[in-house]
């Protein structure tokens, strides 16, 4: 078999195996998982490209994710006037003092030697950070004081959330190029642990930072780029065709504003997915992978090896923060607390190595089948369990805790796959070529 | 010292062969090209082989294919008439073969003493004796032997790589490059004690660079170039020979 | 200005809890430095084997409680503990066996083993989850406090006291036992020299017919001792939750990598860098500061740097600053 009708049948699999879901268990699931599987297969380009490319480890996937969450708050929701006025400037006051605090720090480090280098870096960081909280804090109870149950943060610029793809793009890579200055060049289990570092910090502000995006209080009720249900199902023309398609109104909307997402998906999907094709064809992404083959030997060729993987590292994550911006625009909501590594980062490598890791191809298959895994393993699981258990008394502990444990399964059968698929097939289902 | 069979009672079908002979090698690294060709080192009893050559001529390569740390596609290891070729070099060890390699030949973050008692790791009996003798060939080690080895000087560190080949008695020791990085007056140091040990009855199969010196001393010499032998003899022969002088001595 | 209580104050609330928690970084950055000096690679599925092992010394713990079993006044987990570290021991050969050792033969790169204990990471997630679920469990026992603040107070007259939780007495303790213990080990016994040599120079290592296999036995057989003890004193000093000891990986490589990875000893200073650092900075200092100004100079805020949601910014702030200015770590570990 060649291998592009091999890749087809694949993608074919992928397909059916979606397909079968909407016809087993409603359509409305298919496309739920479609959807995310959309979303899914963009991050999994965005961590090939850093892993495939250039061998760059990057654990903090589920920060860029959130960073673009972020951006979808601060696009699409309308500003909060009052807060704005009662402390919206004191806040930004604050954050400009506390970045003319690092920029004053850096210009001392560089341009001042010896001891009063110390004493002047010393003098800068903590009156700089005093001054930092003494302006910032002011401001942000006077923004969080403001009508706390429904708003108590600054809100966003009120624009399209379409415009949150992007800007969520931009967030995450200008996070990347911090981490990327500092702990690449170094060794590559440095800038795992680095990221892994960030994601959790930047999850830790989202909680926790309630001026910014209401912390847990969470933002919901997010603009949408396509249509309600609601307005669907109030407009007589819509109800009209629905019922001449002989549909339910109600399932006729849902399936209308799903079906409108998941072309809006795919539609960045097929661009990104472009891009990636261009750019591993490019002279670019040649020397890319010559420098993950061999990367003494470019260097020695005057590559400038770290350079290069900055570049790379900072596309990579800002492909993940666009996907987080679609995610929560998909969601209609950013729940901080929902951000689980497991689910955000490591599940995203299972994609990546899973489908073929340095093959954009594999990339999005391996997004779209362990996707839909990850969903399936869990009613599968709880299938099982109800089998195993079918025998035993209603009520019994022992039933009750393997019942729940259902859900657990889902992680084992993860961790499991991407085991037997590195062992057996480190190349994955569509190996670079 | 030429012939001294003294340590070794002489035994007739043995002795029609050297001690230690890596016969017609050839070989690479793993998958990557033939480095070695043809190529043939050996060691008698009681005498000192030096392999001399340019850089990059094969001669560490010849050293670790004798030792068993690549594979040889073609020819033979023996060690005193027995094939070895198919050991592992942990085997090789325990079989009496002493290896000090041209890099990170020393543990660094581990003391001189600890660095000795490592050697003597195959060995279950007392090895008191031995380190003592260690010591007394290299007695520096003895003063520093608290220290990591990796704090010592180049010529000490040389010493330590030497003594703890030395610590399981081999019965025949190799050497790469004892004198690498060290002056010359520690060269001479070091040649001196590395004939002392092959007083002892070990023979010592080394690589050299400074080829003049190392003939002086040496039983037989060896030129290798390109994975090749280019010239074979006894260590006078080989300073008497003009184009040896001329391509590999300087004149 | 009344520096005595300000001292007692700041010994209560951040000298000793910081002594406690550093203690549990250091054990459990030990094991992640040993696995990385001996197998060479940062083990990520560190985290998740603590949260195994802790589970399983709970289970036992719950058992020897249900029959009665204690330990007097000291937790029935130290009790349970050396089953904990059977089972962990069997489960990290057993893994080593099936996952390991096949990347080890093959020479794998070290972020190949890294992206394998990523594996290994979710399969233990699962598989402690599946025992034992997500929730808190509170497992420690007997007698709570060695003295408790009022005690310190009665007894001295002090305005203020401080009180010695059993947990952090033990932790400490433990500790000190572990470490004296491993380091005995690593520097006096021939097993432990030629881990050390292993670590070192691989290469010569295998000259002096060192054993691999045995060496990296050995390690397992260590790590699963420093993780089970590590775990469990984290657990019966906080508490335990799988989610936590997930997120402790985080801290447990900033130690290891701020005092160097590789270097046992560094990973115990690391351990307490980390920890001071972490505690000093988002410890609220008002009632320290009221005793140790003069009159009129007390803060009117918390006085704390940085509220305790972002302990983890701490961690990653110190291991950024030590990437940036010393790569090798505090004791030069053989990174970079
Ligand atoms: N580990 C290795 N893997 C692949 N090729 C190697 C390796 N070590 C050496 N070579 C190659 O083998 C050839 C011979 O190298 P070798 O180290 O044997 O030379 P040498 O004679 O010892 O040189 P020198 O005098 O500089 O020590 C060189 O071309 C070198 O590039
Ligand atoms: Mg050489």
């Amino acid at each position: 078999m060649n291998t592009s009708v091999r890749n087809t049948a694949l993608f074919a699999f992928v397909g059916l195996l979606i397909l079968g879901t909407g016809i087993v268990q409603g359509w409305n699931s298919a496309l739920l998982i479609l959807n995310m599987g959309l979303i899914s297969a963009i991050m999994s380009l965005g961590v090939n490209l850093q892993w495939g490319f250039a061998g760059l480890f990057n654990v903090g996937v589920m920060g860029f994710v959130a960073l673009g969450g972020l951006a979808a708050v601060l696009v699409s929701m309308p500003p909060v006037t009052e807060a704005w006025a009662a402390g919206g400037l004191r806040v930004i006051a604050g954050l400009l003092l506390g970045a003319a605090t690092i920029a004053a720090a850096i210009y001392a480090r560089s341009h001042m030697t010896g001891r009063t280098r110390s004493i002047a870096l010393l003098a800068i960081l903590i009156g700089g950070f005093f001054l930092f909280r003494a302006v910032f804090d002011g401001g942000v109870s006077a923004v969080e004081a403001i009508n706390p149950a429904s708003t108590g943060y600054l809100g966003g610029l009120g624009l399209p959330i379409l415009f949150s793809w992007p800007v969520g793009g931009l967030l995450a890579a200008g996070a990347a190029w911090i981490i990327g200055k500092t702990a690449l060049g170094l060794r590559s289990d440095y800038l795992a642990i680095a990221t892994l570092g960030i994601a959790e910090i930047i999850i830790a502000l989202l909680k926790n930072e309630d001026w910014l995006a209401r912390g847990v209080k969470n933002v919901i009720g997010l603009p949408r780029p396509v249509p309600r249900e609601i307005d669907l199902q109030r407009d007589a023309g819509f109800v009209e065709r629905a019922a001449s398609l002989g549909l339910d109104p109600v399932i006729a909307s849902t399936l209308y504003t799903k079906i409108g997402y998941a072309i809006l998906f795919s539609i960045v999907l097929i661009i990104l997915l472009w891009l990636a094709q261009k750019a591993l064809n490019s002279p670019w992404g040649r020397m890319m992978r010559a420098i993950r083959d061999n990367e003494v030997a470019a260097e020695a060729m005057g590559k400038n090896v770290k350079a290069r993987h900055l570049q790379i590292f900072i596309l990579g994550s800002a492909i993940c923060g666009i996907a987080g911006a679609m995610m929560t625009t998909l969601d209609g909501q950013l729940t901080p607390g929902s951000y689980q590594p497991l689910r955000f980062t490591f599940l995203v490598w299972v994609m990546v190595i899973v489908g073929g890791s340095g093959n954009n191809f594999g990339a999005v298959l391996g997004g779209l089948l362990i996707w839909w895994l990850w969903v399936q393993v869990e009613p599968l699981g709880r299938g099982l369990m109800e089998l195993v258990t079918s025998g035993m008394a209603d009520g019994s502990s022992l039933k009750k805790s393997l019942l729940d444990s259902a859900a657990y399964m889902r992680l084992f059968t993860m961790g499991v796959i991407l085991l037997v698929v590195l062992r057996f097939s480190p190349r994955g289902l569509i190996p670079e070529r | 010292m030429a012939n001294d069979t003294a340590f070794h009672p002489q035994n007739d079908d043995k002795m029609t062969e050297p001690f230690l002979i890596g016969d017609s090698m050839t070989g690479g690294y793993g998958k990557g090209p033939d480095i070695l060709h043809d190529c043939t080192i050996s060691v008698n009893r009681g005498e000192i082989a030096v392999i001399v050559g340019p850089n990059g001529a094969g001669k560490s390569t010849a050293m670790k294919a004798v030792f068993g740390m690549l594979d040889v596609r073609g020819g033979a290891v023996r060690l005193d008439g027995d094939d070895i070729t198919a050991l592992t070099p942990q085997q090789r060890v325990v079989q009496g073969m002493g290896f000090v390699p041209q890099t990170s030949n020393i543990f660094t973050s581990l003391t001189v003493e600890e660095n000795l008692e490592m050697g003597a790791f195959i060995r279950r009996d007392d090895f008191r004796g031995t380190m003592a003798q260690v010591y007394d060939l290299f007695p520096i080690l003895k003063e520093k032997r608290l220290q990591a080895a990796g704090e010592l000087s180049g010529g000490q560190r040389q010493q330590v790589a030497v003594g703890r080949a030395l610590m399981t008695q081999p019965k025949v020791l190799m050497l790469d490059e004892p004198t690498a990085g060290v002056s010359p007056i520690v060269m001479d140091e070091l040649f001196d004690r590395i004939i002392e040990v092959a007083r002892t009855g070990i023979p010592i199969l080394m690589v050299e660079q400074n080829a003049r010196q190392a003939l002086e001393i040496a039983d037989k010499g060896y030129v290798l170039v390109q994975g090749r032998n280019a010239h074979t003899g006894t260590g006078k022969e080989l300073l008497a020979d003009s184009e040896v002088r001329r391509s590999f001595l300087g004149g | 200005m009344d520096l005595l209580n300000s001292l007692i104050v700041l010994t209560n609330f951040v000298l000793v809890p910081a002594l406690a928690y550093g203690a549990q970084l250091a054990i459990g950055a030990l094991g992640v430095t040993l696995i990385y000096g001996i197998l060479r690679f940062s083990n990520f599925a560190h985290g998740d084997t603590m949260a195994f092992s802790t589970t399983i010394t709970i289970l036992f713990t719950w058992w020897f409680q249900s029959i009665g079993a204690n330990f007097g006044p000291l937790p029935t987990a130290l009790l349970a503990l050396p089953f904990g570290i059977a089972i962990t021991a069997l489960l990290m050969l057993g893994t080593d066996r099936i996952v390991y050792r096949f990347y080890r033969q093959q020479k794998a790169k070290p972020v190949i083993l890294v992206i394998v204990s990523m594996g290994v990471m979710f399969v233990m997630n699962g598989l402690v989850r599946f025992i034992i679920g997500v929730g808190d469990q509170n497992f420690a026992d007997g007698e709570r406090f060695i003295f408790t603040v009022r005690e310190f107070r009665d007894w001295s007259g002090l305005e203020e006291g401080f009180g010695i939780r059993t947990t952090q007495a033990i932790t400490v303790i433990t500790a000190v036992i572990v470490v004296a213990l491993l380091f005995w080990f690593l520097n006096k016994t021939r097993t432990g020299k030629s881990m050390r040599a292993f670590s070192d120079n691989e290469d010569l290592a295998l000259l002096s017919g060192i054993n691999p296999e045995r060496v990296v036995m050995v390690t397992w057989l260590i790590v699963a001792a420093l993780t089970t003890i590590a775990g469990v004193l984290y657990g019966l000093d906080k508490s335990f939750k799988p989610f936590t000891y997930f997120q402790l990986l985080l801290p447990i490589f900033a130690a290891a990598i701020v005092g160097g990875l590789g270097s046992p000893l560094g990973a115990i200073a690391g351990g307490f860098v980390i920890a001071f650092s972490e505690v000093t900075i988002t410890y609220a200092w008002k009632k320290v500061l009221v005793y140790a100004l003069p009159d009129g100079l007390e803060p009117s805020g918390l006085a704390q740097l940085m509220s305790t949601d972002y302990k983890f910014a701490v961690s990653f702030v110190i291991l950024i600053i030590v990437l940036l200015f010393r790569p090798t770590g505090l004791f030069k570990g053989q990174s970079v």
